[in-house]
């Protein structure tokens, strides 16, 4: 038993700390170091080696001293059996292998005799395993775009593995895609247009569904149960549908490339979600309030202004971020109704950029980098808002 | 008054309402209607400006005299295939200005010259003169002359609103777009994209709800894929699986993974074998699914997690207690209080991945084998330009999305109450 546990334990940690050094191996490759081979059967090995010392000399000295000099001579041993590697790259190894024993810390020779041990160890390394792996497999295409939009087209030709920053370039050298794409592309421009498409979206949205969410959360009305159904199902209903009527339509009154008509199409495709957010929130709000409200001789509108609007205002907050961060995203409509550059939104300008094959892509990424980022800086800024309005709303995607 | 205050109550709802309401009736509904109507007609892109009569002036100099002048107006019908009747002309011209051998059907009174040039065909053009001159001899300024614009009109029928109706969108939609393919490829991208985000979704909640150091840090980094916007993602990923010089190629070709390049995006098929079976597998498809899995994992991610965390402890520690593995306690706890979520989140987003278009869009424009029904929406309506076609496309896709609601309702709607 207690050779089985031990055995499931030096395999499983093992093959968690090789898959973190072939990650280590290969993000450092991407800084331009020539390695081409994984040496995935030697490395196994050593960590092997690695975990056994570790539980065989267990609680006999120091934790400290017990995982640095672990850590030391594993960085040796991984130094011999490696290719010719750069005293950074061995640092690395070093550290991670610091992490890795430590990790390991509260396992010995003795706890191999607790109870579902073999699981336990499974689930402890699958959980490190799955964090590094998600972690890895999401960020890794968000840093390839931010390391791009720095490099040149021929330098990436030349070597599409080195993704190296050369920081002894002058600072515009650096950040030329970004001068060129405001310069040649108009860049500033298609972020005005997106700004202002977006902000303008989420006002008038407010507008709509706030006094519509109200009634539906508070008022007895005829057709009110069937209103709050349609919206939901409403809102299943895909842009795609939608775009040809619309397209002729709005061909015909010529609100193609105008921005008020992506405003208008914007708004009515976010609303049924904003006035199923709004209307939960609203319901959540004491009707006693409300009441005192009334017996103040407050119509209806004051009420909305002067009770509900000041007490939800986190809800209202969440909506709002929602509704900007789906007009700023949006691209299916903004693809259908704009071709003239004078209109572009931000998607539709990068849209139009790859179109032409020749665009080298660091401007491509360049353009994707500045829309991306202030999605995700609201995101993480105002995460807490937006988490609880995602999970409220069921959200479109 | 009671009865007042409840007349009164409705009224004002039916104003907070109304102004949402039509809106989304005009902008939502209205175009799903709108749809079947023009489905039933044969209608392409080009038609559906209305035809309208033009003209572009030009002014020139007859002789020396510069009190004559010649004006040329080059009239055209807009549209190249319908005509426009009972075109009307007119323009205005400046005082002591009056007109030379006007054209029979024109007459000239109070400084305007109006025509009624009849019917235009098709195409029709025309170069249509006018020779001026000032009755008192005086120079007549070029510019101002040039600056009147002329001002025309005519009826034409609006090719949207016409009553003749065919039944050949269906019959093309069905006979000759390669429906069945058509409708597999969508139930792959559809079943396998949902169910993938939800494994991984599961996974990674899983993998969030331990007590980990930063755990709010992994939420808000795991969910970055979903809050991205799509464009910069879909070109990031293209960059990355470019066969010639993409990052993921030229690793795998650098550690003697694989021989050559493999164009993920690009390739229809790949033939694999395993355990000695050789089979085709829809490359650029599974790709693209898979490119759907990584961005909409998160979503399912949020929601489990967030019914994992109302799980309340007392079960673990019960179970604990009764000496129970971590995988019972995954089955017998975990897994039955996330069933219902689980089953909201995959017909939601089945719903949803059905529907997708951009992704696939960008990914592919729908080339090598993941041509889905909502890309051909647009490839029909706009790049084969035929309105009515796609129009028909969009049609069988409602209809299947109702289907699927019908069916959501039946199953899944009564427990989305207790979720």
């Amino acid at each position: 038993m207690k050779f089985k546990s031990l055995s499931i334990f030096l395999i499983i940690s093992s093959f968690f700390l090789t898959c973190i050094l072939s990650i280590w191996k290969i993000m450092s490759t991407l800084q331009g170091l020539s390695f081409t081979n994984l040496n995935i059967t030697p490395v196994f090995s050593i960590c092997i080696l690695l975990s056994l010392s570790f539980v065989l000399i267990g609680k006999k000295i120091n934790h400290l001293i017990k995982i640095f000099s672990l850590s030391f001579l594993f960085s040796i041993l991984y130094f011999y059996l490696n290719e010719a590697s750069p005293y950074w790259y061995i640092l690395g190894v070093f550290l991670i292998s610091l992490f890795f024993t430590n990790k390991l810390k509260k396992y010995s020779m003795e706890s191999f005799k607790e109870d579902f041990i073999s699981e336990k160890i499974i689930f402890d390394f699958i959980t490190l395993f799955g964090i590094v792996f998600f972690a890895f497999v999401i960020l890794f295409p968000f840093y390839i775009m931010l390391v791009t939009s720095f490099k040149t087209q021929i330098a990436l030709l030349v070597n599409p593995l080195d993704f190296s920053l050369d920081f002894t370039k002058s600072l515009t050298e650096l950040f030329k895609s970004y001068f060129v794409i405001f310069e040649t592309y108009n860049f500033g421009r298609y972020i005005l247009i997106s700004s202002a498409v977006s902000v303008g979206t989420v006002i008038v949205t407010l507008l709509f569904a706030i006094p519509a969410a109200y009634a539906v959360a508070r008022l007895n009305f005829f057709g009110k149960n069937f209103l709050s159904t349609s919206i939901l199902i409403i809102y299943m209903f895909p842009a795609i549908v939608l775009v040809i009527p619309l397209y002729t339509v709005f061909s015909q009154l010529g609100l193609r490339n105008s921005i008020f008509g992506l405003l208008i199409v914007y708004t009515a495709t976010t609303l049924p979600v904003a006035i199923y957010m709004l209307q939960g929130y609203f319901k959540s709000i004491p009707k006693e309030i409300e009441d005192a409200g009334i017996m103040d001789g407050q119509n209806w509108f004051g009420i909305i202004l002067k009770i509900i609007i000041p007490l939800s205002l986190p809800a209202i907050a969440s909506v709002a971020l929602y509704v900007f961060m789906i007009a700023w995203n949006e691209f299916l409509f903004s693809l259908m109704f704009l071709d003239s550059p004078k209109s572009f939104t931000l998607s539709r300008a990068i849209q139009y950029l790859s179109g032409d094959a020749e665009t080298p892509r660091q401007y491509l990424m360049a353009g994707s980098v500045i829309v991306t980022l202030p999605v995700l800086f609201i995101f993480v800024y105002f995460e807490k808002y937006l988490v609880s309005g995602l999970t409220s709303g069921s959200v479109k995607g | 008054m009671s009865d007042t205050l409840s007349k009164l109550e409705k009224r004002t709802a039916y104003t907070l309402v109304l102004p949402a309401v039509l809106l989304v009736f005009a902008i939502v509904l209205f175009p799903i209607f709108a749809n079947v109507w023009i489905s039933f007609k044969d209608i392409e892109l080009k038609d559906i400006r209305i035809p309208e009569p033009r003209a572009k002036k030009i002014v020139k100099s007859i002789s020396e005299n510069q009190s004559e002048l010649k004006i040329i107006y080059k009239l055209r019908n807009s549209s190249l295939i319908q005509e426009i009747r009972n075109v009307q002309f007119q323009d205005k011209f400046p005082k002591d200005i009056s007109p030379i051998n006007l054209d029979s059907r024109c007459n000239f009174q109070s400084k305007k010259v109006i025509c009624n040039f009849g019917n235009w065909e098709a195409k029709y053009r025309e170069n249509f003169e006018i020779t001026i001159k000032n009755i008192n001899g005086e120079t007549i300024n070029k510019k101002s002359i040039k600056s009147q614009k002329p001002i025309l009109s005519g009826k034409a029928d609006n090719p949207l609103l016409s009553t003749s109706f065919t039944l050949e969108n269906f019959k093309k939609v069905f006979y000759e777009n390669n429906f069945v393919e058509l409708l597999l490829t969508t139930f792959y991208f559809t079943f396998f994209g949902t169910v993938g985000a939800i494994i991984f979704g599961i996974l990674a909640a899983q993998l969030v709800n331990q007590n980990i150091q930063g755990r709010t840090y992994m939420r808000g980094i795991l969910l970055f894929p979903y809050v991205g916007p799509v464009v910069a993602l879909a070109y990031t990923w293209t960059l990355l699986l470019d066969p010639n010089s993409g990052t993921l190629n030229a690793l795998l070709v650098n550690f003697n993974i694989i021989e050559k390049p493999i164009n993920l995006l690009g390739q229809k098929y790949i033939t694999m074998s395993i355990l000695g079976f050789e089979f085709k597998l829809r490359l650029a498809l599974t790709t693209v699914i898979f490119f759907e899995i990584w961005r909409y994992f998160p979503l399912a991610f949020l929601f489990i997690l967030a019914r994992l965390q109302a799980i309340p402890h007392s079960l673990y520690e019960a179970a604990d207690v009764d000496g129970a593995s971590p995988i019972q306690k995954f089955i017998h706890i975990t897994l039955p209080q996330i069933t219902a979520i689980i089953s909201i989140l995959f017909m939601i987003r089945f719903i949803w991945n059905f529907n997708k278009f951009e992704d696939i869009f960008l990914l592919t424009g729908g080339a090598s084998g993941t041509r889905t029904l909502p890309i051909n929406v647009y490839q029909q309506g706009f790049a084969v330009s035929d309105i009515g076609m796609g129009s028909a496309v969009s049609i069988v896709i409602v209809m299947l999305l109702l289907t699927f609601m019908v069916i959501y309702f039946r199953l899944i709607g009564k427990r989305a109450n207790e979720v």
